[in-house]
């Protein structure tokens, strides 16, 4: 037995199903064109702004490393969360990037098209006249006894010297007569645009090739542009440490000085720079006054005071002039903290540790050193020697300018004696050895900086800024003129009318055409009734 | 160095300009108080005419007695002006350098190029004249805002401000907030009375006589966006001249400080502002709230960032 199931009736297709290609070619189009619309750049603009208030708001890596880590230990539980969404380097987070990233391809889909239209226009002639002039926002009609030509002539030549491109044809509706000028509001409009795009780029190229590297040289020392010698750098992808400048800088002697009232008037390091292995020249840079030498950058972004100490022991050994930069934890008074770590004392396994506080301008009430005044006008230091193992070859790093709590904490490192010395005055440890507070130096923050990108997002800038004066102050003016026959066949109308863009008030300057415009017509006039006059 | 018999001058100069202004703002009161009396059935007329229509010009039949008030206004507003200029003239000779190195000064030099531009827009488009109050009102608060709280003592610059790039960078600020200031008050004035104007063309008639005598929507909206059309290329200008600054003072010309960043907020807002107004369905309202946010923007700028964050550009001189 056989049942035959009847197959339900085909449903009838749909008149002209569009191929899969087709279709996702019109969706990719269809994407494209509200990426580019006017609409979608707003909004993006908004988001970008919206986007980078987090990045002013909370403490930022590129800023700050310590205030982070302030904010962590602040804020634990919500840290991690906020770490995960990148709001700790919002500037270099994906979704900052997938904005401007967007922003950028709906402003070249918006652009170009508008960049390649108007080069069109530029070598195009003016559009035919309008069927109704009187409709424009500034028309006029003009009487004259000349003929249709010889009016058009005499308007042509009004635009001409006001330097409007001009064209005539036989339209339609009479001989009739366009111009236009002001294709610079255009040009500025699309070199705004291109060159956003190109101060992009060129800021991408400096971050990609460029790099900074900062270092702590004390007066008399010397450095070299090497990623080994800096204190910290970082550099861009594509930086390779074998093409960095040989540049070294040696630092002779660093001044900083004040006004009466105690506000910092100059900051100065004299330096010695040069290739390596060539001979070096002298200068002076300051703040706001870097080096700038082969492609690099050299600034002064800090100072501070490295105490400098004899230590002797009883056996007569003895290290002289050894000196720590101590940084400054207040730059109103210069008070500062550091460490000089002694690893090697002969005769000895122990090691020995100075840490402390140091002040410029000492005070002392009741036992506790205070600085009074950054300059150094009565130096002192406020010390505690530790002797023990300082736990240098851990592995693990340690802060230079500290000495390690955790080998105290283990009782590995033992503090011997305290003392609060002014310059020139020692202290004896119990052992015998000597501390004497013998000298004090200074030494400059020092910041080299490489970044090939920003000429051209200097030139790209300028360029910004001209094509926005040139879009926003200029304006392109349309004017058109027609000729018909006047009522009862006697003269001739010509009706002028003008269209402009980028300014509001335009009829005192068609007023003034039209005006210029009708005087021309009355001296044509009077020229051809006498001819010989 | 400092002359401080000049710098008092300066102080009780800023005491004298405040007190001025605040009598402008007095005798603007007056001028409306006298104003003529709204008259709905014309008033009708003249909103429903269209969107364009003029001001329902307060000036055709405004009694002697309103603009004589309107007059003495514009003078005391006038003389305020240069008072006002004089104090930081005075500032300037007694510390013998540009009087905007700090909050207090970069804040009164602020006020005085908004005052500026008031007196500028009211002396070309006399309609204008009518917003007075409205920007003479914040000028009065924000001097005494300026005078309680961020004044600082005359004194010199810090190394990091003596530079060349104070006079280009800092002016072009100063110019750029002055003028953005003015404009967001015309967007304030723009949104109260264009829905006032609807109301009107809806055959409602609310008889304020305050938002009677504003300068129509159009006019309103029109002075909002050349404001932001001449201050907006200044404002790019100050930033490219801040980064180029930050170049020799900071070792990089962008690093996303705080006050960069929100110069760059505040750059993308007026931005967007600019191409809001050749955007359909973004014009008229929605444009003028954008104005409004941009200068909230600059403010928050001014006051949060200096005040409350850490950066590079803590000269506020403030305790």
């Amino acid at each position: 037995m056989t049942t035959t199931i009847e197959k339900p009736a085909p449903a009838p297709l749909p008149p002209s199903r569009p191929s899969p290609g087709r279709r996702v070619a019109a969706t990719l189009l269809r994407w494209w064109r509200s990426l580019t619309a006017m609409r979608t750049a707003l909004i993006l603009l908004f988001l970008l702004a919206v986007a980078a208030i987090p990045g002013s708001l909370l403490p930022q890596r590129s800023l700050s490393q310590s205030q982070v880590s302030g904010y962590f230990t602040e804020h634990p539980d919500l840290a991690p969360v906020l770490d995960k969404l990148f709001l700790f380097d919002v500037f270099s987070s994906p979704w900052f990037a997938a904005i401007y990233l967007l922003l950028f391809i709906s402003l070249i889909g918006c652009v170009v098209p508008r960049a390649i239209e108007h080069a069109r226009a530029v070598f195009a002639a003016p559009p035919p006249a309008p069927r109704h002039l009187h409709r424009l926002p500034d028309h006029r009609a003009l009487d004259t006894s000349l003929d249709g030509a010889a009016a058009l002539d005499a308007v042509e030549e009004e635009l001409r010297v006001r330097r409007f491109r001009v064209v005539r044809r036989d339209g339609k509706h009479g001989p009739e007569l366009s111009a236009e000028k002001g294709f610079l509001k255009e040009t500025g409009n699309v070199v705004f645009h291109l060159a956003l795009l190109a101060l992009l780029l060129g800021l991408a190229g400096g971050k990609l090739w460029g790099y900074e590297g900062s270092i702590l040289v004390t007066e008399g020392d010397r450095f070299c542009n090497t990623f080994q010698q800096y204190d910290n750098h970082s550099e861009g992808a594509l930086v390779d440490a074998a093409d960095m400048s040989p540049l070294c800088v040696t630092l002779d002697d660093f001044k900083a000085e004040y006004e009466e009232n105690g506000t910092a008037a100059s900051f100065t390091a004299d330096i010695q720079y040069g290739l390596a292995g060539s001979a070096s020249r002298n200068t002076t840079i300051g703040v706001n006054s870097p080096l700038r030498f082969d492609g690099d950058r050299v600034y002064v972004t800090g100072h501070g005071f490295s105490p400098v100490f004899t230590v002797t022991f009883a056996n007569g050994d003895s290290f002289t002039d050894i000196s720590a930069p101590f940084l400054p934890s207040d730059t109103a008074t210069m008070s500062s903290q550091g460490a000089l770590k002694l690893p090697d004392v002969p005769g000895t396994d122990d090691q020995l540790a100075l840490e402390g506080f140091f002040a410029p301008t000492g005070s002392v009430q009741q036992g506790v050193l205070t600085s009074i005044d950054p300059r150094p006008l009565d130096p002192q230091v406020a010390l505690f020697v530790y002797e023990g193992y300082l736990g240098l070859d851990s592995g693990l790093p340690q802060n230079v300018y500290s000495i390690d709590q955790t080998q105290i904490d283990r009782g590995t490192l033992e503090r011997v004696g305290q003392a609060n010395l002014s310059l020139g005055e020692s202290t004896t440890l119990d052992d015998g050895t000597v501390i004497t507070f013998s000298g004090l130096k200074q030494f400059a923050a020092m910041q080299v900086s490489h970044d090939p990108g920003q000429v051209w997002v200097l030139g790209a800038a300028i360029a910004v800024l001209a094509g926005l004066l040139g879009m926003l102050l200029l304006r392109r003016e349309r004017v058109f003129a027609r000729t018909n026959a006047g009522s009862g066949g006697a003269g001739t109308v010509v009706t002028v009318g003008a269209l402009t863009r980028g300014s509001a008030d335009t009829a005192p300057r068609f007023t003034a055409l039209t005006d210029d415009v009708a005087a021309a017509l009355a001296r044509r006039a009077r020229t051809e009734e006498n001819p010989r006059s | 160095m400092i002359n401080e018999s000049l710098a008092a001058t300066s102080d009780a100069l800023f005491s004298v300009a405040v007190g001025l202004y605040s009598l402008a703002v007095v005798a603007f009161c007056a001028e409306l108080a006298f104003g003529r009396k709204v008259a709905p059935a014309r008033e009708l007329v003249a909103a429903g005419g269209g969107p364009v229509a003029q001001a329902p010009s307060a000036d055709e039949a405004e009694p002697a007695r309103a603009r004589r008030w309107g007059l003495v206004a514009m003078g005391l507003t006038m003389v305020g002006a240069l008072v006002h200029a004089g104090v930081l003239v005075t500032r300037g000779s007694a510390t013998g350098r540009l009087p905007w190195g700090n909050m207090y000064e970069f804040g009164t030099a602020v006020v005085l190029v908004a005052v500026v531009v008031y007196l500028v827009l009211a002396v070309r488009t006399p309609s204008l004249r009518h917003i007075g109050i409205f920007v003479l009102a914040p000028v009065v608060l924000s001097m005494v805002g300026i005078g309680l709280f961020l004044y600082a003592s005359a004194g010199p610059l810090v190394a990091a401000l003596r530079s060349a790039w104070l006079a280009v960078h800092v002016t072009t600020a100063i110019l750029g907030f002055g003028i953005f200031f003015v404009s967001g008050i015309a967007s304030v004035m723009y949104l109260v009375r264009s829905r006032y104007e609807a109301k009107v063309a809806a055959g409602e008639a609310p008889l304020s006589r305050i938002v009677h005598r504003l300068p129509s929507a159009a006019a309103l909206d029109r002075t909002a966006h050349r404001t932001v059309v001449f201050g907006f290329p200044i404002w790019t200008f100050a930033v490219i001249a801040g980064a180029i600054w930050a170049e020799s003072a900071w070792g990089r010309f962008w690093g996303w400080d705080p006050k960069e960043t929100w110069a760059f907020i505040a750059w993308v807002v007026y931005a967007a502002y600019l191409h809001a107004r050749t955007t359909a369905g973004w014009r008229g309202r929605p444009s003028a709230w954008i104005n409004v946010v941009g200068l909230g923007v600059m403010v928050f700028n001014l006051l949060y960032v200096n005040m409350v964050s850490t950066g590079l550009h803590s000269y506020g001189g403030l305790k």
